[in-house]
């Protein structure tokens, strides 16, 4: 892919939504790549966790919130456990998910959630989910 | 000793088997648990939005009703055990933020209370070894491997009271009780949580990785400390027989389920006809070579 960078295509407003929702200063990621190695849902994303960080640096966080992979992290902390710079990265992607939802709405398809199948499963899997998920 | 215990949603109701476990075995070994009166849900995940203050008042009000009853709130559901520990945390360090939720909720509340996770209580407030003491009927030969998830362990600077890449309190707590711990490498690997609801096509993958690694070290039983992953890892399995060629079924204890086991309790209400794989032929084949 190839890519014009400018200061101001660097530094745009997305990449100010997305530092200031996260708390997390983007530039500090140098791409070592731990967290995309260690990521348990890495096998399913279409970007990469550590790909992440490096669109938003590259001022690119439109290509992040058509990503799956903003949807795919469970939150689970390996990755900011494991960052040798301490970026949160769960944080990251939870504003990025804001983002889309705050413009689209809810990402989530209630119907494919009301058979009898889901009736015994427990609460805190639909809190937590409705929580990611729903604004 | 008397804890404040909070039980959460899913150990109220689709987890009451484990609520029960962890209520009587919790007792039997001195553990005085007095359930707090009117809780209400903790949220079930912990806010990443830096400013999102709103999701932090109901964990907050948690812990102001806690702070009437006991010095410690302890509960058994990892999740819980994480938003809570977490916003106390978060009262305890960030004054401006804590006006404004205090005045929200209408208390007066900087963290004073203690959050332990009911594990990390056995563990260093009760102590194995007088554990161990109390056992009558030991887990002998049983392999089991311990998986922890993520919500105890990380992030380790908020939640952690064990090595967050090689968690050892739950292998121990099984040692106590008798039974042969075995270590595996996913141990700590998440399960997906509540991704569940969004494609479970994904967490079965996540979840079978996590049984296949214990299965090779020749576990016949996971045990775990949260109810979320305890449903995952048993759920799953049906249908990843179809898809896996080969794959056993393997069981899936709460904790607390072979700790009474171990101390002899009563142990007809703790659940276990809610297990997706039968985990009964298991336990009455220990209680059949115990006898």
């Amino acid at each position: 892919m190839r890519v014009r960078l400018s200061a101001e295509s660097v530094h745009n407003e997305l990449v100010h939504r997305v530092e200031e929702y996260s708390g997390q200063d983007l530039m500090a990621c140098y791409q070592c790549g731990k967290c995309a190695a260690g990521c348990p849902v890495a096998f399913a994303m279409d970007m990469l966790p550590s790909q992440v960080i490096r669109y938003a640096q590259l001022g690119l966080v439109e290509k992040l919130l058509d990503s799956k992979t903003i949807w795919l992290c469970a939150a689970c902390q390996a990755c900011y456990t494991r960052c040798p710079k301490g970026i949160d990265l769960s944080r990251i992607m939870e504003a990025l998910r804001e983002i889309v939802m705050l413009e689209k709405g809810s990402h989530i398809n209630y119907d494919a959630l009301a058979s009898e199948e889901e009736a015994d499963w427990p609460q805190q899997a639909f809190i937590g989910g409705f929580r990611k998920y729903t604004v | 000793m008397k804890v404040s215990y909070f039980p959460g949603c899913t150990l109220n109701t689709t987890g009451k088997g484990f609520d029960n476990a962890v209520r009587a075995s919790a007792t039997a070994v001195g553990l005085d648990l007095v359930e707090l009166p009117d809780w209400n849900c903790c949220g079930a995940t912990y806010p990443l939005i830096i400013d999102n203050m709103l999701e932090l008042a109901a964990p907050a009000h948690v812990l102001v009703a806690a702070q009437a009853e006991a010095q410690t709130l302890t509960t058994a559901c990892t999740t819980c055990y994480n938003v809570l520990k977490r916003t106390n945390k978060f009262m305890r360090e960030h004054e401006e933020e804590r006006d404004r939720i205090n005045d929200f909720i209408e208390a007066e509340y900087h963290g004073e209370v203690e959050v332990k996770d009911i594990l990390h209580l056995l563990r260093d407030d009760v102590g194995f070894d007088a554990i161990t003491d109390k056992v009558q009927k030991p887990l002998k030969d049983l392999r089991v491997a311990s998986y922890y998830g993520c919500m105890v362990l990380r992030p380790p600077k908020e939640v952690a009271y064990d090595d967050p890449d090689h968690p050892m309190s739950l292998d121990d707590l099984m040692a106590a009780l008798g039974a042969t711990p075995v270590d595996f490498a996913y141990k700590n690997e998440c399960c997906g949580a509540y991704l569940a609801v969004k494609d479970t096509n994904i967490t079965r993958e996540m979840v079978y990785a996590i049984l296949r690694s214990a299965q090779k070290t020749g576990a016949e039983a996971l045990v775990t400390n949260c109810p979320l992953c305890q449903f995952n890892l048993d759920k799953q399995q049906a249908e990843m027989r179809k898809r896996h060629a080969g794959f056993q079924p393997i069981p899936i204890f709460y904790f607390s389920q072979l700790m009474g086991l171990a101390l002899g309790l009563e142990t007809s209400d703790y659940g276990w006809e809610r297990h997706y794989i039968d985990a009964r032929p298991l336990v009455q084949k220990y209680l059949a070579a115990e006898s």
